[in-house]
């Protein structure tokens, strides 16, 4: 069945790309506060704050143990000595502090747009991985959504584009607002980045992303060939053509994905790293995914647009989505416990920063990602309930953008997180875009994939 | 009160036996039991069966077993024995509970699985030393076989049969 995109959504795609783009392009503009007035601005917060200026003033000095190793690395190890000498240590401190919070206030408008870009990035590329394992496994059950994930995966390339060109802009023009191994100063004060340094490189760099965006746009781009090329063929030619590179592309992809969320998430923090970072990324860029594909799916079919999309589709998606929320928590409680428990500072200042400065956000989300989809997804009559999958699903697209969140903010903004202006606006210019390019793609070929070889497979799915 | 003669049908496909299963329904004849040499999808559905409660004893059995794993290893690691988990000796449950996690996880699935198996076995009455029930040694290999109460309508259930496709009916009588 064909498809057209309806006016009122295609206007709010673009009044919320307008709002976008207005809210930050806003916070941009005033993110550029000098050092006097984040002086004054930080005066008047303790006055206002009265009785509380003496404690206020003890959390500061506290906290600047985590920002130590943590936040500035611009202030890189050279100032720990400095910390030490304690004659000058009041004026220090305040210049010190006051500087620290200008930092992060230009920091921020990087961070929070780079943050909202590759959540909605991530998503179309979990979709394409699911849409790959679709064709290597020969699944039977999923043809008739396999246009749904086509349409999805059509914002992998301006979505992924969009990702690393704010991350090499940050380093270019935005005083290495995300990425602080970008900053030759701090290179030549860490010894732990110089080590690292023939890797973290912003040509390479570069480079790199755009070889893994090559290989992610071949697949994307010949499946989709092959797709709609087997819809009027009369032999499987092209579903196995298909097949072999869906196998080919979930090799190169499981590579270059564990290597994207260094580069791309993990370096944000250069001392830091952990063995399992890419697992952990692709299980939450895949429930994202996942849940998206459910959203878009039950939305056309309200429309009557997939009237062979039974409810045992809608309830597999579920099940999915429960399932990888669950694997997502495994991962992520494996990345915790391990650290947690050999207690390397190194590695560890990753987790103080984040119970110390993160606390809500990062026990919420576990709350979100985990407790939530566990409690209301296990009974399986409910994954039959379409407006019960979106109910869940939106708390899980929340719940993994703060998982994103917390993944960028404590590197680069610190304590000084918000979510205000620029993340909320972030957000909508991404969701606007999103919406904009998924339903442009889905009214360019039919709904339903009627000459793929398992498509009566699909239709009588029946669990 | 049971019938006490049956009527025997089987089938040799599985597809044949769900459409027979809807057709025996709708005539209004209560199927007794179906042996079958694996699981047949919707096919308690189409029995008209009531839905299965294993899952809310198996929910039950993993709340036990995750209360044994918390209560274990706080006697065993705090209070019995204080342990100093990771370089971190603070002798407290929740502050260590990282540590029990994985404990809590594998004792909860332990006992939701092993004691949700010993229920279904005990509640379709198998135990060990138990004879075989199931009519027919062919319904453990390839044969479907439906049983089917008879009430003087032995006639007419066996033309019912046939027209569904059954290969075989016999007229078994249980008599006790």
């Amino acid at each position: 069945m064909e498809y057209k995109i309806s006016n009122r959504l295609r206007l709010t795609a673009i009044v919320l790309m307008i709002v976008g783009v207005l809210g930050v392009s806003y916070s941009f503009v005033t993110s550029g506060k000098t050092f006097e007035q984040v002086e004054t601005m930080l005066a008047n917060e303790s006055h206002h704050g009265g009785g509380h200026g003496e404690e206020a003033g003890h959390d500061k000095v506290a906290d600047h143990d985590t920002h130590a190793s943590e936040e500035s690395h611009a202030e890189t190890a050279g100032h720990d000595n400095a910390e030490s000498h304690g004659a000058h240590a009041e004026v220090d401190e305040h210049t010190k502090h006051v500087n620290h919070v200008m930092h992060a206030m230009h920091k921020r408008p990087w961070a929070a747009i780079y943050v909202a870009a590759f959540f909605f990035f991530m998503i179309a590329l979990g979709v394409l991985a699911f849409y790959a394992v679709q064709y290597a496994a020969q699944a039977g059950w999923s043809p008739l959504l396999l246009r749904v994930m086509e349409g999805i995966t059509a914002y992998m390339l301006p979505g992924a584009l969009i990702v690393l060109g704010i991350a090499i802009a940050s380093g270019l023009i935005g005083h290495y607002g995300l990425f602080v191994w970008m900053d030759p100063d701090v290179v030549a004060h860490d010894k732990l980045i110089q080590g690292k340094s023939g890797w973290l490189d912003i040509t390479w760099f570069g480079v790199r992303g755009l070889i893994f965006i090559a290989g992610w746009w071949l697949y994307r781009h010949f499946s989709r060939k092959f797709s709609i090329a087997q819809d009027n063929a009369d032999d499987n030619k092209n579903f196995k053509k298909t097949f072999r590179i869906s196998a080919a592309f979930l090799v190169f992809f499981l590579y270059t994905e564990s290597m994207m969320s260094w580069d791309w998430i993990m370096s944000v923090d250069p001392h830091w790293f952990s063995t399992l970072f890419g697992w952990y990324v692709l299980a939450g860029m895949m429930v994202c995914g996942i849940t998206v594909i459910a959203m878009i799916t039950i939305y056309l079919k309200s429309k009557g647009l997939l009237p062979k999309v039974n409810d045992s589709h809608i309830h597999d998606l579920a099940k999915f989505m429960f399932g990888f929320s669950i694997f997502w928590t495994y991962l992520w409680f494996s990345q915790f416990m391990l650290i947690w428990y050999s207690n390397i500072p190194e590695e560890v200042t990753y987790f103080i920063a984040r119970f110390n400065d993160y606390q809500l956000p990062f026990l919420g989300m576990v709350a979100m990602n985990f407790v939530f989809p566990l409690l209301v997804l296990m009974n399986s009559d409910y994954k039959r309930i379409p407006w019960f999958v979106i109910m869940a699903g939106i708390v899980i697209l929340v719940g993994h953008y703060v998982d994103i969140f917390n993944m960028i903010m404590p590197a680069t903004v610190g304590d000084q997180w918000a979510i205000g202006i620029p993340e909320i606006s972030s957000i909508l210019l991404f969701a606007g875009l999103f919406i904009f390019i998924v339903f442009t793609a889905l009214t360019k070929a039919p709904l339903e994939p009627k000459r793929n070889p398992f498509i009566k497979e699909s239709e009588h799915f029946h669990y | 009160m049971e019938a006490s003669k049956v009527i025997h049908a089987i089938y040799t496909d599985d597809d044949v036996l769900m459409a027979a299963v809807k057709k025996v329904k709708s005539a209004h004849h209560h199927i007794e039991e179906i042996y079958t040499p694996f699981p047949v999808h919707g096919l308690d559905k189409a029995m008209g069966l009531e839905p299965t409660r294993i899952a809310i004893a198996s929910f039950i059995y993993g709340c036990i077993g995750l209360t044994v794993a918390i209560v274990m290893m706080n006697f065993i690691m705090i209070e019995d024995w204080p342990q100093n988990i990771g370089g971190k000796p603070s002798f407290s449950y929740i502050e260590n509970m990282p540590a029990f996690v994985p404990i809590m996880f594998e004792l909860t699935v332990f006992f939701a699985a092993h004691l949700m198996v010993i229920t279904f076995y005990l509640r379709s009455r198998m135990w060990p030393f138990k004879n075989a029930e199931n009519p027919d040694p062919r319904t453990t290999d390839d044969h479907f076989l439906m049983e089917i109460a008879v009430h003087d309508n032995e006639q007419e259930l066996s033309n019912l049969l046939k027209e569904t496709g059954a290969v075989e009916i016999n007229l078994i009588d249980k008599a006790h």
